[in-house]
């Protein structure tokens, strides 16, 4: 058989900047990249000597995508670091601009992004050509998410609101209840998701991988958690760097992370859904068995129901929050600044997003680190794709190309996130 | 614009965070039928397809911070007959500017274990420091509204109708107490291009400039009635170096905060 290569030099319909690079040989995979060519924005670097309290704002900066996943993992760390909990409305009000994020970033990766590559369209804006009521559903529904961060931040993408402590402003009970009236609507559209992805046509590819995720004792995971894998990690967020580490690979354009002692592992929706199943509320449990999904999901490529379980959940559980909530007398808890290291870890839509930061007693950061989730998931990518080309390499060279654009899309890979930290590479074939 | 045709708008990114281009995603009412009138002929984050220049209208997403980018830039002039730039990124640099400030060695090694294998330029630097620009649209985000309003001025021949006074203003136009003189609470609001309608005061928070400093801002002045409530020539540097601390003007201002500090010490 004849040597092919796939070269894709802007993978589009991704955040940020990448190419891919397969080498065939025969019948055999020789080389598989994803390429990121995103220019490095050095985030660890310029956060030192930064005030604590312009952590969120800094980090928020790294993704337009995901920011408040951003800042809520820095205001934990930075808690962490001066022994503060926040707790009752004001933790409840972080998990619902946390819903907002989930239903707004979901939805995005949903319709816009990855749907068209199981209909066999460039885009959504061509998809709604032929499915006009899909489209308008799915930009609703992203909609109804982005007003519940516009509500609580202030803005849909970098919001201003939220502060180490709490906030600087809480909403009052009126002004959550039209908000609550929109998501009653979302949660019917999220459920109608579900069904409808879980009608799009997957190929078979069940993977044996290691789910990596936060698993809370009664909450499906947002802002809190253990870290704890299907292979027995169970550990607490400080201890995260004495599992996981990042390696810089001679052939590889990248730093991958990966377990100290065995390698890849996946973090995200399927590995989050996966692990945390039985916390899903009753009716993301119907409609994800519904949609014929079981209790672990194994194939990438179903991940586009599970992220759409997801959104049901969040606009389950944003209505739940809503319904149940009770204005704080204050927005924000005190914080006195101290000497130490804090951790943070929270569940972004695509997978764990850790921060550690060292303070000094002016609450001056002296250190930071953060390792997204598309740094973490960067390498199980290439495993997929390796795997996924050998099973299909008879595929004629253009339509195995865009089924590795779609192996790539399952992931929902943010390479504005993972950039900040991924070795750069220039001279591509 | 030829009748019949529709113009052709390509969205480029540069360094970035993808947020401003998102802007244009979050026009969930809008978003299709923009699509309607411009052939979205180049943007990858949202489509494959991509269509061959030359472009009617290109909106330039993030700041010049690699030898590549500072060629690559080049052709995307070349290929658009406007080109707008979105973002205090594209306008200013935006966060990433702040190596500009520092040895970007230092940074580089903070970050890479490999640092050889990095290629980057020393600064991270506006679009318009490269190509002439048309028209720039300030903020960290944009706001989309006024990005809706720039791409329908440019469909109807005209100029872009945005404000050019403070967010300050918009504050007085929204009815909001002023956060500086009723709370304390120090505020860029009077120095700060406006834009997004005063959201940190509607949320009981100073402004932290994040649209850019307005045309001819008095920076000194504020800097003096902050000094006034408090707050010190260390953390005035930290304030105007934020998302828009290569602008000129909080540049400046940054600098003169900085020797003073030094001078202290
Ligand atoms: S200006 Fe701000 S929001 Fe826009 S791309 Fe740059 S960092 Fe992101
Ligand atoms: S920082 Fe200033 S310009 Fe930015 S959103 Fe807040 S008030 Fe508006």
């Amino acid at each position: 058989m004849k040597d092919k290569t796939i070269k894709i030099s802007n993978l589009a319909r991704i955040e940020g900047e990448g190419a891919l690079f397969v080498k065939i040989k025969g019948d055999a995979v020789v080389d598989v990249r994803l390429e990121i060519f995103e220019p490095p924005r050095f985030f660890e670097a310029l956060l030192r000597g930064r005030a604590f309290g312009e952590a969120p704002d800094i980090t928020a900066r790294i993704c337009g995508i995901c920011p408040v996943a951003y800042q809520m993992s820095a205001v934990h760390a930075m808690e962490n670091a001066f022994g503060v909990e926040v707790d009752g409305p004001l933790r409840a009000l972080r998990r619902l601009i946390y819903c907002g994020e989930w239903i707004e970033s979901h939805t995005l990766h949903v319709y816009l992004l990855h749907a068209p590559d199981y209909l066999g369209y460039a885009d959504a804006l061509r998809m709604a050509k032929d499915h006009p009521g899909i489209v308008e559903r799915g930009l609703q529904l992203k909609k109804a998410g982005n007003e519940i961060i516009r509500l609580m931040g202030g803005r849909e993408v970098h919001p201003i609101n939220v502060r180490v402590g709490g906030f600087y402003k809480v909403p009052t009970k009126s002004e959550l209840a039209p908000v609550a009236e929109r998501l009653r609507w979302a949660r019917e559209a999220a459920l109608e998701t579900v069904r409808w992805t879980a009608t799009l046509p997957v190929p078979e590819f069940d993977q044996d991988y290691e789910f990596v995720g936060l698993r809370h004792p009664f909450e499906y995971p947002f802002n809190e958690g253990r870290l704890i894998s299907n292979r027995g990690l169970n550990i607490s967020v400080r201890e995260y760097e004495d599992s996981f580490v990042e390696e810089q690979i001679p052939h590889s354009h990248a730093l991958h992370s990966r377990f100290k002692n065995r390698g890849a592992y996946l973090v995200g929706p399927i590995a989050r859904y996966s692990l945390n199943f039985d916390r899903l509320s009753p009716i993301a449990q119907e409609a994800a068995r519904a949609a014929g999904l079981s209790a672990v999901c194994r194939n990438p490529f179903r991940s586009i129901v599970v992220r759409s379980v997801e959104i049901l959940q969040a606009c389950d559980e944003a209505i739940r929050i809503i319904d149940g909530y009770e204005r704080p007398t204050r927005p924000a808890v005190p914080i006195r600044p101290r000497a130490g290291t804090g951790y943070g870890c929270t569940e972004a839509p695509r997978g764990i997003l850790y921060h550690r930061y060292r303070v000094d007693d002016a609450g001056v950061i002296q250190e930071a680190k953060i390792v997204p989730p598309t740094s973490q998931n960067q390498k199980m990518i290439e495993d997929d794709l390796r795997r996924f080309v050998q099973a299909n390499i008879n595929l004629p060279k253009e339509k195995l190309g865009l089924q590795c654009e779609q192996t790539i899309r399952n992931y929902d890979p943010c390479i504005s996130c993972a950039t900040h930290f991924l070795r750069l590479h220039y001279d591509r074939e | 614009m030829g009748q019949g045709r529709k113009p052709k708008m390509a969205v480029w990114k540069f360094a970035s965070c993808d947020g401003c281009q998102l802007s244009l995603l979050d026009c969930e009412d809008e978003l299709l039928k923009i699509a309607d009138r411009v052939q979205i002929a180049h943007f990858l984050e949202a489509s494959r397809a991509v269509v061959k220049g030359p472009y009617d209208l290109s909106l330039v997403e993030g700041s010049i911070t690699t030898p590549s980018d500072a060629v690559r830039i080049q052709e995307v002039r070349r290929a658009s007959k406007f080109l707008v730039t979105i973002g205090a990124c594209a306008t200013a640099g935006g966060i990433q500017a702040l190596r500009n400030f520092q040895d970007v060695k230092e940074f580089i090694s903070i970050v890479y274990a490999r640092p050889e294998y990095i290629q980057t330029l020393n600064t991270s630097t506006p679009i318009a420091d490269h190509v002439s620009v048309d028209f720039e649209l300030q903020g960290c985000p944009i706001d989309k509204r006024q990005l809706v309003e720039v791409i329908s001025a440019f469909l109807h021949g005209r100029k872009p109708n945005t404000l050019s006074h403070s967010v300050c203003v918009e504050c007085k136009l929204r009815g909001n107490v002023c956060v500086m003189v009723a709370h304390g609470t120090p505020c860029l609001g009077p120095v700060t291009h406006a834009g997004c309608g005063a959201i940190c005061p509607s949320y009981d928070r100073g402004c932290y400039g994040c649209f850019g400093p307005k045309e001819t801002p008095n920076t000194s002045s504020l800097s003096r009635w902050w000094g006034r409530l408090g707050v010190g020539e260390q953390d005035l540097v930290r304030v105007f170096r934020g998302v828009n601390a290569f602008a000129e003007a909080f540049r400046k201002e940054s600098e003169a905060h900085e020797r003073q500090n030094d001078q202290d010490q």
